[in-house]
């Protein structure tokens, strides 16, 4: 066991855990942030993607010793405080297209598409289908339309 | 009390159509009004339509009806003194948006905004008998008219109580928005009469009149789903992320053949000492580890030696189960007439129902009781199954009844509540049981192999003949549906002792064309895999074999897809969604080498929809590289043409529809499951390949037909089989050769299988390095 400082969602976080427990289980096992989800624990299915300083991963598949004490994490929980509003535009986009249906992949699809448009924007560019494209989040709904259409929308007001 | 209160007192029923409905006012603390649902006389004989099949006459929805008739008895409503409504679903929410469906429905008779309606799930009641079942498309259907009649009845006695307590006649009184008004400017809200408008002793009352479908200002409206806020803000709880205390994370190490058994386990105090490992139990199908967290699960599992019993399939392979289901092929009646005859034999292979949200479930059981948490589509069964292991009375277990992260017919079964019962009385201590990923597919339920072979025979410009002969490794229907036959099967307009599948089988398919005469028949073969339904069961399958053959007879008499479908079409609702999908999908457009249009059709549910896919299979677009990923032809653009009757929720009808589009596009194109050895090779979402955004069509379009029927069809499942058809019919007028093998990447393994052992995986350590 050794101790572990971080930041989740804008609060400094310590846990006392061994260095090789996966973040994912120390954010819901340990501090009960249950935003990311379960789905494969190999980083391949990003039911689990939030974000560490910005940018999006998959805490199913990092050690908390490798999380360094100036990291953010930040999950579907501290998405909106990124714009200091109660819901992201990313969230109010997937709203108003009604995107979820059971909604266990949707927290990993929001915080997948904010590092998405991020990410297009920062090399100058448009989304576009084949940035879509990338996207290997599974939705075994099958939302997928409504995910790039949200995608888009909420891309215009971020 | 005042007249109007007592002459609603005054016992009466109402009918609507052959089913009768008796009004409850239940004793509550504010407003609770219920109705029970009697099953009317039986149908009259009405006359058999030329050769008729069995789902167009009465299909296994109908079936579901009638089962949950005679206990519909506690569909309740309660008005709460806040101004809301609540009712307690007897059905499981697991995405399909039931939820949100039946809140539009009492929001409506209520006449309350939807946001008022609070809907929660309800615990296990075995009172309710087979009328807590979640399946078949079917609850809209069931339960849709009971719940409008108990909102319409909370409605009536708000308006009673306004009425005495204002001394004023009840037909001068208006309802919107939760608040009643009278001429005469008096009003109040809802929440302000709850209590005035309770009793103190459950009566029967006049049943209620229902709102006339013209003055509808919710159903058949658009709305966003109830859970959506929840869903976007990570807000929604899930099984496994209920607090309940002590439950500590538990995994299972499981065998390396489906349903092998552990012997005995040769390091237990070693992996004990492993950090986080509270405690170890042999359970039926493995060992149980429970842990601080979920990881130390996976760890202490994968360090477990065990030696292992043989399980049911050792041995058994994809090969060795195609041959024993071709052996147990039934014969074909009509005798090969060389160029009369088009012929044709379809392979499905093995597919999984696995939802993203792996099968889990809490357990707390104590020596005298037991309390369970977990996503249920039969809680009944579940409970007195759970009930019986622990040798505990039923009403010493509580069930409680979770929104699910997808079924696709997953939750049919209760395997993981009932393991993580049998792990929590080993433990003695709560758990909180997860499978792995990998758990949910090498030893989760999988839809079974089949293989469907069609003879057809026309002659002069008529298909005389139309034999389909499926034939499937079983397909587990355990989970309780039979006691519904069982009750019912004197009801059923067909004849004979037919098992359970087969008539699932019979009151789900038809053949919707007038092909002369026409035989579907069922048969399976009973090896001990874990099977159970997938999403619309067997038609997926049945219909795309059905739409190839008709491609195919299309193209022996020279005519086009759509043209010999609307030749020989017997069904006025499925023309006119062919007609519109031909319209809106511009069949017949030209298309670039490679590329093609395919149409599929298919009524269900009482519900009809037609799919037209354009498909791409150039080279350019098939050897797409995606790593770890297949990617194959590409579905580039889909219109979904759907009646659902009277659609309650049409943006949750789109939604189904897009999602079983999906679902088709992986059985089609690329998800199965390779059996090897007694064991799928499959290990996780990177082997099962199930639709990504790679291979989704970018351009969908769904168009939802006015109301038809006037009673709302099946929507969960109804999407499936057309959109499959389709995409297949496409893929064969692209390529120019029929596919026979789904899906049509089976025979290529795409990635490097997990071990046989331990075959839950690490979890990696380099994730940092794909961060963007």
């Amino acid at each position: 066991m050794s101790q572990h400082t971080f930041t989740v969602n804008g609060a400094q976080v310590t846990v006392d855990v061994a260095d090789d427990v996966r973040l994912l289980w120390v954010l819901r096992d340990i501090l009960g942030v249950t935003g990311p989800k379960y789905g494969c624990g190999i980083n391949v299915c990003k039911a689990c993607t939030s974000h560490i300083n910005g940018k999006a991963f998959n805490p199913c598949s990092v050690p908390v010793s490798k999380i360094k004490s100036t990291d953010e994490i930040t999950t579907i929980e501290g998405l909106p405080a990124t714009v200091g509003k109660d819901l992201h535009p990313m969230q109010e986009a997937w709203l108003e297209e009604d995107v979820a249906q059971c909604g266990y992949c949707q927290p990993g699809q929001i915080m997948a598409a904010v590092a998405l448009v991020r990410k297009v924007r920062a090399e100058g560019r448009q989304i576009t289908d084949a940035d879509l494209d990338t996207l290997r989040n599974i939705c075994r709904c099958g939302t997928y339309q409504r995910i790039r259409k949200a995608i888009k929308k909420g891309a215009q007001r971020m | 009390m005042t007249d109007q209160l007592d002459h609603a007192e005054e016992t009466g029923s109402r009918d609507i159509g052959r089913r009768r409905f008796l009004g409850y006012l239940i004793a509550a603390p504010t407003l609770a009004v219920g109705v029970s649902w009697i099953a009317g006389d039986n149908p009259a004989n009405a006359a058999v339509p030329t050769l008729p099949q069995p789902e167009d006459i009465f299909d296994l929805g109908d079936l579901q009806n009638l089962a949950a008739a005679a206990t519909s008895a506690l569909i309740s409503v309660q008005v709460n003194k806040d101004g809301t409504a609540s009712f307690a679903l007897h059905r499981c929410e697991v995405g399909q948006g039931i939820t949100t469906a039946v809140a539009m429905l009492i929001a409506e008779e209520l006449d309350l905004p939807l946001d008022k309606v609070s809907i929660t799930l309800a615990d296990a009641l075995p009172e309710l008998l087979m009328n807590q079942l979640t399946g078949g498309s079917n609850s809209i259907r069931s339960i849709g008219l009971p719940v409008r009649s108990a909102a319409a009845l909370a409605r009536s006695r708000l308006v009673a109580t306004a009425a005495a307590k204002w001394d004023v006649p009840a037909e001068e009184i208006t309802t919107a928005d939760g608040v009643l008004r009278h001429g005469s400017g008096r009003s109040a809200d809802y929440g302000s009469l709850a209590e005035a408008a309770a009793v103190s002793t459950t009566v029967t009352v006049e049943a209620p009149t229902l709102k006339d479908p013209k003055d509808y200002r919710i159903v058949g409206t658009p709305q966003n789903r109830i859970d959506a806020l929840d869903a976007v803000t990570g807000r929604k709880q899930y099984v496994l992320d209920l607090p309940v205390p002590d439950a500590k994370p538990t995994m299972v190490r499981r065998p390396p053949t489906i349903n092998g058994k552990p012997n005995a386990v040769r390091n237990e105090d070693a992996v004990r000492a492993m950090p986080g490992v509270l405690d170890i139990a042999v359970v039926t199908y493995g060992v149980a580890v429970r842990c601080e967290t979920f990881g130390q699960c996976i760890d202490a599992l994968r360090a477990l030696d065990v030696e292992w019993a043989a399980g049911t399939v050792d041995g058994e392979s994809d090969e060795s189960v195609l041959g024993k289901i071709k052996r147990a092929q039934l014969p074909l009646a009509v005798p090969p007439l060389g160029a009369l005859t088009v012929e044709a034999e379809f392979t499905f292979m093995f597919s999984s129902n696995a939802a993203l949200e792996p099968d889990n479930a809490i357990a707390d059981v104590r020596s005298d009781r037991a309390e369970i948490w977990a996503t249920l589509k039969v809680p009944i069964v579940a409970q007195g199954d759970i009930a019986a292991m622990l040798g505990l009375p039923l009403d010493k277990v509580a069930v409680h009844v979770v929104t699910g992260g997808g079924s696709f017919g997953r939750h049919l079964f209760h395997d993981v509540a009932l393991e993580a019962a049998e792990i929590s009385k080993k433990m003695g201590k709560p758990v909180k049981l997860s499978w792995s990923r990998t758990d949910a597919l090498r030893q989760g339920r999988a839809h079974p192999m089949s293989v469907s072979r069609i003879r057809a025979s026309h002659l002069l410009g008529n298909v005389l003949t139309f034999e389909q002969r499926h034939t499937s490794s079983e397909t587990s229907f355990s989970h309780g549906l039979g006691e519904m036959i069982t009750n019912f099967a004197a009801e059923l307009p067909i004849a004979g002792n037919l098992s359970f599948a087969e008539s699932i089988f019979l009151l789900s398919q038809s053949v919707p064309y007038n092909f002369g005469v026409v035989t579907q028949l069922l048969n399976e073969v009973p090896l001990k895999f874990n099977t159970g339904s997938m999403r619309n069961i067997y038609s997926p399958n049945t219909v795309c074999a059905i739409e190839l053959v008709v491609d195919q007879l299309a193209a022996k008499m020279k005519k086009d897809p759509v043209a010999f479908r609307r030749e020989f079409l017997r069904d006025d609702r499925l023309r006119a969604v062919l007609e519109k999908a031909v319209e809106v999908g511009q069949w017949g457009k030209s298309m670039a080498p490679m590329t093609a249009q395919g149409i599929g059709l298919h009524g269900e549910y009482r519900g009809a929809v037609a799919v037209l896919v354009e498909i791409d299979c150039r080279p350019e677009t098939v050897n797409r590289p995606v790593e770890h990923g297949v990617t194959g032809p590409r579905v580039t653009k889909a219109v979904i043409v759907v009646d659902a009757g009277l659609p309650i929720n049409p943006r949750g009808l789109e939604a189904q529809m897009i999602g079983g589009l999906n679902d088709a596009i992986a059985t089609a194109l690329t998800s199965s499951m390779h059996i090897v050895d007694g064991l799928p090779l499959e290990g996780s979402w990177d082997n099962y390949f199930y639709t990504r955004q790679w291979n989704t069509p970018p351009e969908v379009e769904v168009v939802v037909m006015p109301p038809t029927t006037g009673q709302p069809s099946g929507a969960g499942e109804l999407g499936v089989a057309p959109a499959f058809a389709a995409v297949a019919c496409a893929y064969a007028r692209a390529t120019g050769t029929m596919p026979t093998t789904f899906p049509i990447n089976h025979g290529t393994l795409s990635f490097e299988p997990f071990p046989t052992q331990p075959y839950t995986h690490e979890s990696p350590t380099d994730g940092l390095d794909s961060a963007f």
